[in-house]
């Protein structure tokens, strides 16, 4: 196997995802109308009732839709790595995975591909959704957009990864549902994405805990950094870190020897 | 181990939790041979498929395909083999063109050689016209076919076919089974053929059979009548399985 041959599948991958995304027009809009919903509707509802300090990065008092835009950021990210999860276990019942696993590549680069596929996509969903926002007055310096981009990379592996873990496990279609409650709520809500760390601490010592080690926190917080040019190390250290540990379970549980396909009666 | 052999199993056992699905199962497909693997229901027919093509991992035994162990050299094994599901296996958003350019990608060849090799196979499938349609306004027998192309396009050495004729009509059913025929001849290819059909036996065709996870006969057509000391393979095939449907 050639590097070329490495390369060949790579785009095959993504550009099989990348023409699924831009042909599904509802998948398209639905991934933007659920921030968009949350920063026109949620963030105007809310900027009364919620004050916030100055943090960094932060240099000055902000409104709260400019607070939650990098929240809305990962959230675009967090479903669309579940949705990439939910299109494998729909792959793995039509079949289709079948096809890609049994292809002459180590199954760690085909999966390492579909999740920079799904990366890739939810990038493109990212910034449309924050040139929505800059007409909305949620200004970001023009070279945040640029910081962004490596951040968003490994925020979106990191969130892809955790879903094609999650699909390993899931056998059937109907399984999924769980997953929207048992993983996406809670991982969104005791998070940094609507509030700030210092806020829930307020009201409860437990979940201001919960958020500050939730993967899907120190992703936002990383964003959020990139956003106004600054550098967030430990959320960085924290966020790869997580990637690589969802990325190895996740290998682990499509591994023929060791993972959950035999348990399962396979692919 | 010769490599003339296009796919050899060797003391192939495989149990899910305390089941056992294949008991030492033992055979060799020679290139040009098409195998029939017929077997009931459960009779480890999906789980032998699943081996082959490393969806599982043997514990006990070998697979290896054009000399290429399954589980020591998975990809060189993996790229000798052509495969169609029993399921349909299109994406059926993508276009017939797309969903092989897809596959020729995963095998890394060349955009060029792949439009060449798709225009080759899809012709002698009389479907060329048809490479701008999406998947989904296809037919059943035409699905098929296609998948047949894709398998076809990495040019393999062994083809496998987990009951590819399922659901299909008769003239449908019939023109896969004279293709698929037609392939191991003209391309010296090795054929595994799971199926329930007995119809979609040939005279030439090797058999196995099999059934509770153990090969109950294999050898030509000719070989297993005799074997069983029956006029057809109908017959055989109810004396080996014990009246189990196929």
């Amino acid at each position: 196997m050639t590097i070329v041959h490495y390369w060949r599948a790579m785009w095959g991958i993504i550009g099989r995802e990348l023409w699924r995304f831009v042909t599904q027009r509802e998948r398209f809009i639905s991934a933007l109308v659920r921030p968009l919903v949350w920063l026109f509707v949620f963030a105007a509802g809310f900027r009364a009732a919620l004050g916030l300090a100055i943090i960094p990065p932060y240099e000055t008092y902000i409104l709260y839709e400019v607070y939650i835009t990098p929240g809305l950021c990962g959230m675009i990210q967090l479903f669309n790595g579940m949705q990439s999860s939910l299109s494998m276990v729909y792959d793995r019942e039509m079949g289709s995975m079948r096809i890609l696993m049994v292809c002459p590549l180590p199954r760690w680069f085909l999966l390492f591909s579909k999740l920079l596929a799904g990366t890739g996509v939810s990038i493109l969903q990212v910034y449309v959704f924050l040139a929505i926002a800059r007409a909305y007055d949620v200004d970001i310096p023009w070279l945040g957009y640029l910081w962004a981009l490596p951040v968003l990379v490994l925020s979106g592996l990191m969130l892809g990864a955790l879903g094609l873990l999650l699909s390993s496990f899931i056998k059937q279609l109907e399984n999924f549902a769980g997953v929207m409650n048992f993983v996406i709520f809670p991982m969104f809500f005791m998070s940094t994405a609507l509030y700030p760390l210092w806020k829930l601490k307020e009201s409860s010592v437990l979940l201001h805990n919960l958020a500050a080690y939730n993967p899907f926190s120190q992703a936002v917080e990383l964003i959020r950094f990139a956003l106004y040019g600054q550098f967030n190390q430990s959320a960085l250290i924290y966020t790869l870190v997580a990637f690589l540990v969802f990325m190895a379970v996740a290998i682990v549980g499509y591994n023929p020897s060791k993972g959950m396909m035999v348990r399962k009666g396979g692919l | 181990m010769s490599n003339a052999i296009a796919l050899s199993v060797n003391g192939l056992s495989f149990s899910y939790a305390s089941k056992k699905a294949l008991d030492a199962v033992s055979f060799d497909i020679m290139p040009g041979e098409c195998t029939l693997l017929l077997g009931p229901n459960g009779a480890g027919k999906s789980t032998l498929f699943s081996l082959i093509t490393r969806l599982y991992d043997s514990r006990e035994g070998s697979i290896t395909l054009c000399g290429f162990d399954v589980k020591q050299q998975t990809c060189k094994a993996l790229a000798q083999l052509g495969i169609v599901f029993q399921q349909t296996t299109l994406d059926l958003d993508l276009t017939v063109m797309q969903n092989l350019l897809y596959h020729t990608a995963l095998h890394g060849i060349g955009s060029k050689l792949a439009k060449q090799r798709i225009q080759q196979e899809l012709e002698r499938l009389n479907l060329y016209e048809r490479r701008f349609e999406k998947a989904r306004n296809l037919n059943g027998g035409h699905k098929r076919r296609v998948e047949i192309a894709r398998a076809l396009l990495h040019k393999p050495s062994l083809l496998l076919l987990d009951e590819p004729t399922v659901g299909l009509d008769v003239p449908s059913r019939q023109a896969i089974v004279d293709y698929v025929h037609q392939l191991a001849v003209d391309e010296n290819l090795a054929v595994l053929w799971a199926s329930h059909l007995i119809d979609e036996i040939y005279p030439d065709d090797h058999l196995l059979v099999l059934d509770k996870g153990q090969i109950k006969a294999k050898g030509t057509v000719e070989t297993v009548l005799q074997q069983t000391a029956t006029t057809s393979v109908k017959d055989a095939f109810y004396q080996l399985t014990q009246g189990a449907s196929a």
